[in-house]
């Protein structure tokens, strides 16, 4: 395949960016995008020129480092993937594809493709687990059973990997689908009772603190989500917090 | 030799560790606060580790070179998590978890770290529970278990497909509580580049901040070294592409033996790789192999058809294929464990018989297990007279409640429907057994120096067993570590903080920068990646799957004049005071062809067959591994003596007393 990529090239986080044209040829269907972009990276080092940087990892769909807006789509096209895990085969000979940067003021930009998504560990920081001791006096694991429907439904929750497309795909850039996946999460198991008040409320004031927007129910996170986290645990979440607030 | 003493306690395997920690010193709470602990690294190791240490007390500062220790590679780890709880009443315990593993290990692990790792993996469960990890649960509601590789006990704990993920979003999170309480100080984007002793003793690291290329000092009292492990030498691999061996190499520059380099572990069940641009291999769960059954074609020309794309796999007869784990180990079957495995596999396609375009793929069919499910399900409902179509559609749904996610990825990834059409799976280099070599505080060589997880050597032998590694990495961290290292820390509550404008420090910081100078002095031949898959392909095609002293030997020589060529010729675009991955890359890099060299050298002088280690020279007439106990029942441990091939070699006998030496077999 032939493609025409314009990619969004920015020195550091106070350099002004712009999209640069790179014409490139010989891409196959079963490459990955990134492995793409590496392809790209290898010829413009050849011709002694600077790679584009972006940020990436496990390039399996789990570490959640991979981020980029692919024809104003975060992980483009396909539904239910990551960028490390969408192949070329979904693009067309000849094709432009214009590939930026997720745009969010919580998520400034760093450099090239890479944004600063440390605002998501602050949120995490703020409430984002169990006051339990790392210490092995723990008790039985089974000494409490769990609902497996709850558990599951935990586990659905859990399993945001944290890259922030849902921000990325908000016209608020809010954070409410990867705030309330964590709040989900410890909300549906025992575990997480004790401390539910308090935690809604802190992760939700540090996520305000961060500059992420409001939530307006479009429901562009959820359509996004590489990992499929559903807006019930929104609606979840604000039942937490609307009872969190009332209770003082 | 003697320099390494391993410091096992006396008395009684089972009573060892109990023992241990009544007699270690410990740190008084109010002391704690004034020593300054060092954790690189913020996987399960690390990351339990550094919570743990913190909770305890003491001021952690850690270190990742991805922006969030959530990232780091064992979120990766799919499978599940193996403990020693006999909640399915099926006569589990320590010492049977103990026992598979040394035996699994090819009887190469230390004999008390093993029995220890099995004692505290009953805690560990707990302990995750305890954090919110949302493991799987039966109607009933208590935690489910699965059965792996080879053994004959339901004991692996999971999450899904994605155990590691959620055991790592747990450690993660007891970070973030210690964060919140100022007790973790955590430097993201950051990359361990040097280790700095003081008087022998590890007091802190050089590291570089990834966004501003800034060169820092940071000094502690211990530095802990959870840094994974280093399957990228391979450049393909399952581990993630920033997976390294800087930090363990730094140190062994420094004093800390590398053991066991060799020691590779090579899964079967990958995806094969499909072209020249390829950048890693995804790995496929082990767990496939309960259902799916493993063959090529037996006739050449059959296989050779299948290569054109002449002929597909369903037109071949049951009598034209050839099972060939079911035929060689008609006890264990398609679950033969992984260095058995993958080495069948090699050996069918080295013989001709591989099945995709390269000739390096195997099959992995469902067809009978669809059918067998499928007819189970048409009973169990009372369809009767169901026909082939309504069987296969059920069975279809029986299959994919099972393995639906891990169908779905191979789809998006190979672009063909497993449940049409048989599975393509080839070896893949997955994990390394080898690492720093540690004693039973899990302290390296150099004094304050500790290394934890995927990094160090210790437990897994030549081989892993499946869902061994996550229940390692977190017995190190949570529960091991923080006792061990007190009894060190224990003569540093006098000491005040360690200053960064020593002499030590400004040595260190200045070869960092060197090195990085030259680097970028490079005169501009070739990329970073044009090195490592050079790099890559002689490890594989040398000192891969099996191994012999002709191509090891060509390896070291291969390994060394590449990396000459590397270092006069690398070309790095940019600068080095700003973000720059290339530099990145070309460091760790450079520490590879470093390794690689060692690591073939090291199975150079193994001349048996253990585990992940098969040199042609010593198979049965069956071609399975030849061990051989008499001469090599020892960890291989080198020094750092300048150039790899330098590198002297100390011995660590492994003694066992507990457990009888016993061939493994699995016919
Ligand atoms: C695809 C896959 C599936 C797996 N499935 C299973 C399974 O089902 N069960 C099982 O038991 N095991 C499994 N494993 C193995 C297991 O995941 C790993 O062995 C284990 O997670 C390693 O943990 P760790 O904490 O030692 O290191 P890692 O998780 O690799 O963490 C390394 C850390 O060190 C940091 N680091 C490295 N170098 C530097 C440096 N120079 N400076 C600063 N920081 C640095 C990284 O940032 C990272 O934080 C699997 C592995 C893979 C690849
Ligand atoms: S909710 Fe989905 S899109 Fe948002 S961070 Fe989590 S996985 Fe990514
Ligand atoms: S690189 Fe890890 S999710 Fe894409």
């Amino acid at each position: 395949m032939k493609l025409n990529l314009k990619i969004w090239r920015q020195k550091d986080a106070n350099a002004k960016g712009e999209l640069v044209t790179y014409p490139i040829k010989g891409i196959e269907g079963d490459m990955s995008f990134l492995e793409m972009l590496d392809v790209l990276n290898e010829e413009l080092i050849n011709k002694g020129d600077e790679p584009v940087q972006f940020d990436h990892d496990c390039r399996e769909g789990i570490c959640g480092a991979c981020s980029l807006q692919i024809n104003g789509e975060p992980h483009g096209p396909d539904r239910l993937v990551t960028t490390c895990q969408l192949h070329m085969r979904k693009f067309n000979d000849g094709d432009t594809i214009v590939i930026e940067p997720f745009r969010a003021t919580a998520f400034p930009v760093i450099n090239d493709l890479i944004v600063d998504r440390s605002s998501f560990d602050r949120i995490q920081q703020a409430g984002g687990y169990i006051s339990v001791n790392t210490s092995g006096n723990t008790v039985d694991a089974n000494a409490t059973p769990i609902n497996k429907h709850a558990a599951d439904e935990a586990m659905d929750a859990a399993t945001c990997i944290g890259c922030g497309a849902c921000v990325a795909a908000c016209k608020n850039a809010s954070a409410m689908l990867f705030t309330s996946a964590k709040v989900s999460q410890f909300a549906l198991l025992p575990q997480g009772q004790v401390e539910a008040v308090d935690r809604v409320q802190n992760m939700v004031r540090q996520m305000d603190l961060e500059g992420f927007g409001n939530c307006t129910n479009t429901g562009a996170c959820e359509i996004e989500c590489p990992k499929g986290i559903s807006l019930e645990n929104i609606a979840r979440m604000n039942r937490e917090y609307l009872s969190a607030t009332t209770k003082g | 030799m003697g320099i390494l003493d391993s410091k096992v306690p006396k008395g009684p395997l089972a009573a060892k560790w109990t023992q241990h920690k009544n007699d270690i010193n410990l740190v008084n709470p109010a002391n704690k606060r004034n020593i300054d602990i060092i954790v690189v690294g913020t996987g399960l190791a690390g990351g339990s580790a550094a919570a743990t240490l913190a909770e305890l007390g003491y001021n952690v500062k850690t270190f990742c070179y991805q922006d969030s220790p959530r990232r780091a590679h064992s979120i990766a780890a799919q499978g599940g998590i193996n403990a020693a709880k006999n909640y399915q009443g099926d006569g589990d315990s320590a010492y049977r978890l103990f026992y598979d593993t040394i035996k699994g290990g090819d009887y190469r692990s230390r004999e008390a770290n093993v029995y220890r790792l099995a004692e505290e993996s009953a805690n560990i469960i707990d302990q995750c529970v305890a954090q919110g990890v949302p493991f799987a649960r039966e109607y009933g509601g208590l935690l489910d278990n699965r059965s792996f590789g080879g053994v004959l006990v339901s004991r692996t704990f999971y999450a899904k497909g994605q155990t590691g993920q959620q055991l790592l979003l747990g450690a993660y999170s007891a970070m973030n509580r210690q964060i919140n309480r100022g007790k973790i100080q955590s430097f993201n984007r950051h990359e361990m580049m040097d280790m700095v002793l003081v008087d022998g003793k590890a007091r802190g690291i050089i590291a570089r901040d990834l966004v501003t290329g800034k060169i820092e000092r940071h000094s502690a009292h211990a530095v802990v070294l959870a840094t994974g492990g280093y399957g990228n030498v391979f450049f393909l691999s399952t581990n993630a592409m920033g997976s390294n061996v800087m930090a363990a190499w730094r140190a062994h520059r420094r004093g800390a033996f590398f053991a066991n380099p060799c020691f590779t572990q090579i899964h079967p069940t990958c995806i094969p790789v499909s072209g020249d641009h390829q950048s890693k291999l995804t790995l496929m769960s082990e767990s496939l192999r309960n259902d799916g059954r493993i063959w090529v074609p037996k006739r050449k020309d059959d296989a050779i058809a299948i290569r054109e794309g002449k002929l597909k796999p369903i037109q071949l007869k049951e009598e034209d294929r050839d099972y060939y784990l079911e035929r060689r180990y008609p006890a264990f079957g398609n679950l033969v464990p992984r260095d058995v495995a993958s080495r069948a596999a090699k050996e069918r396609c080295d013989a001709g018989f591989g099945v995709n375009k390269t000739g390096e793929a195997v099959y992995l069919d469902f067809a009978s297990a669809i059918q067998r499910y499928g007819e189970e399900e048409a009973l169990t409902h009372g369809i009767k007279n169901a026909d082939d179509k309504e069987i296969t559609r059920l069975g279809k749904k029986v299959i994919e409640a099972k393995y639906g996610n891990l169908f779905q990825m191979y789809e998006k990834i190979v672009d063909e429907n497993p449940y049409e059409t048989p599975m393509m799976i080839y070896p893949a280099v997955h994990y390394t057994m080898g690492g720093l070599w540690v004693d039973y505080n899990l302290q390296t060589t150099i004094e304050g120096c500790y290394c934890a997880g995927e990094a160090n050597f210790s437990d897994h032998g030549a081989n892993r067993l499946g869902a061994s590694a996550l229940m390692q990495g977190l017995a190190d961290g949570y529960f091991v570590l923080p006792y061990t290292i007190g009894d060190y820390l224990s003569k540093d509550i006098r000491t005040g903080a360690i200053p960064t404008d020593s002499p030590e420090f400004d040595a260190a910081e200045k070869a960092v920068q060197d090195r990085l100078d030259k680097l970028m002095a490079g005169s501009g031949q070739h990329s970073v990646d044009f090195y490592h898959k050079k790099l890559g392909k002689i490890m594989w095609d040398k000192c891969g799957m099996a191994r012999n002293a002709e191509h090891l030997q060509e390896a070291i020589d291969e390994i060394s004049a590449l990396r000459a060529d590397f270092w006069a010729n690398v070309k790095i675009p940019g600068k080095a005071d700003g973000m720059n991955q290339e530099l990145e890359k070309a460091g760790r890099v450079a520490d590879f062809l470093e390794l690689g060299e060692l690591f073939a050298k090291d199975a150079l002088t193994r001349n048996e067959s253990c585990g992940g280690h098969f040199r042609e020279e010593y198979q049965t007439a069956e071609g399975e591994a030849l061990r051989d106990d008499e001469n090599f029942k020892f960890v291989s441990a080198w020094e750092y003596k300048g150039e790899p091939k330098d590198a002297v070699l100390h011995k660590e006998e492994l003694n066992y007393e507990n457990i009888e030496l016993k061939t493994r077999s699995y016919k």
